[in-house]
């Protein structure tokens, strides 16, 4: 098949950036979207020109690190999968396809399609961890989880951090990230030490890192790679709000 | 006092404002409401009703001072997120697709801001009297010849229908987004949550529809 791209160039994080459009033709519906990208950079080395640079490395879909928002839509137009999963039969022969970086002032463009994500980072940093005790390696199931909660806490987990809820959102914001996160420790016994504090440290960092605020149009939630569910915000909310008014580690 | 100023200042913290006075001024909604329907038991009601509010003036009063408040700090609050939220994102998208958003919820700052200017012409309407000077000498109680004096007006009639509707998209995505914003959210009553904001706002309009309409239409006379 034969495709019109026009892809986000931009030299570096200080330059003006713009669309330039390429036609790739000979395209085969099975190549995934990344493979794609890789036979235009081919084309664009051999002739001399540079080459589109975008995030990627497993290309299995469990590491985040692909990020495009393709025609519009985070990861593109497949529903539940990172860009490295998409293939190109989910596109006609002679399709215009808008290629754009995640947009997002917490999430700087670094060359063309790659962002500095490491924002999510310093929000994990600021409390997406759990106090243990060293030494001998704890016996399996000593502490009992339900298995309906154990099945929410995975749930949350699975989320790979690539950022597509904060570029698919109208406010740029982290909240699916952070109420992931959240979640993920907070349904767990062994994530009762820092509960409070957690919440409260990783919300007043998602809110330095400059992302917006959610306004429940749950566009993250339609994106989202692995499918995490809204309810991980409003556990947030609940938290934040329990914590802030009610722990009893504040005076 | 940082444990009260700390989460007031943060995104979560102002939406939480956002919610609780939405949800307060919607209960305003349904009180004018259940007053405005007056209207259908006739003149005597209606005015009667007027009346008794303006007796008890100092309710009236605190009344009007807590709605006055639910409102600056809903609108002082939708003020500070809409700006956080266009720092956050100051780089538009050249395509963009909405693939869940509802339209209501992705325009709720404009909706929000025709509902402002609504209310700034309505009380200069009816509350103050300054667009129709000839309200004045009516008298403080009688509401019913000024509903009628007004709404056979098709302009002001019509004006006021879209207005109406454009709150009513604005409650359709608000109400149930107060919920998830308050942290309520459990696949039991999801479904409830998800319909109570297009539901309350179809009964909320046609209630503040069918008052216009029946003047305009000569249903009331």
């Amino acid at each position: 098949m034969k495709l019109a791209l026009h892809i986000w160039r931009q030299k570096d994080s200080n330059s003006e950036g713009k669309f330039e459009s390429y036609q790739l033709d000979q395209v085969s519906p099975d190549m995934s979207f990344l493979e794609m990208l890789d036979i235009l950079n081919e084309k664009l080395i051999s002739e001399d020109k540079e080459p589109v640079a975008f995030d990627h490395d497993c290309r299995e879909g469990i590491c985040g690190t692909c990020s495009m928002v393709i025609n519009g839509v985070a990861h593109g137009p497949q529903g539940g999968t990172t860009t490295c999963q998409l293939h190109m039969q989910s596109f006609k022969d002679g399709d215009d396809i808008y290629i754009e970086p995640w947009r997002a002032t917490a999430f700087p463009i670094v060359k063309d399609l790659v962002t500095d994500r490491s924002a999510f980072d310093r929000v994990i940093q600021a409390g997406g961890y759990v106090s243990v005790s060293t030494g001998g390696v704890p016996d399996a199931n000593a502490t009992p989880v339900p298995k309906p909660i154990a099945d929410l806490a995975m749930d949350a987990a699975t989320c790979i951090g690539c950022g597509a809820c904060v570029a698919a959102c109208k406010n740029s914001s982290a909240m699916l990230f952070v109420g992931a996160k959240v979640s993920q420790l907070s349904l767990l016994p062994q994530g009762q030490v820092e509960k409070g504090r957690r919440v409260i440290k990783m919300v007043s960092q998602m809110d330095s890192e400059g992302f917006g605020n959610c306004t429940n149009t749950f566009e993250c939630e339609a994106v989202c790679p692995k499918e995490i569910s809204v309810s991980n915000i409003a556990r947030l909310n609940r938290e934040y709000i329990a914590a802030t008014l009610a722990s009893d580690e504040e005076s | 006092m940082s444990w009260v100023s700390r989460p007031l200042n943060s995104s979560i913290g102002c939406k939480v404002i956002m919610s609780v006075t939405g949800l307060l001024l919607v209960g305003f909604l349904l009180a004018h409401l259940s007053g405005n329907l007056l209207v259908f038991a006739g003149e005597e009601a209606i005015n009667l009703y007027a009346k008794t509010l303006r007796d008890y003036l100092p309710i009236l009063w605190l009344l009007r001072i807590g709605l006055i408040v639910m409102a600056v700090l809903h609108i002082f609050s939708g003020v500070k997120l809409t700006r956080m939220n266009s720092k956050a994102k100051p780089v538009k998208y050249k395509v963009k697709q909405s693939v869940k958003a509802s339209f209501a919820s992705r325009y709720m700052g404009l909706t929000g801001l025709v509902v402002l200017a609504f209310i700034a012409y309505h009380l200069a309407h009816l509350t103050f009297r300054f667009t129709h000077p000839a309200f004045q000498s009516l008298g403080d109680y009688d509401v019913y010849k000024m509903l009628m004096l007004s709404f056979s007006n098709p302009v002001l009639a019509i004006g006021y229908c879209i207005c109406v509707i454009l709150l009513m998209v604005h409650l359709s995505h608000g109400v149930s987004s107060l919920f998830q914003t308050l942290g309520i959210n459990h696949k039991k009553y999801n479904g409830l949550i998800r319909s109570i904001g297009p539901a309350l706002s179809t009964l909320l309009a046609i209630g503040y529809l069918s008052i216009p309409l029946s003047i305009l239409l000569g249903f009331i006379k």
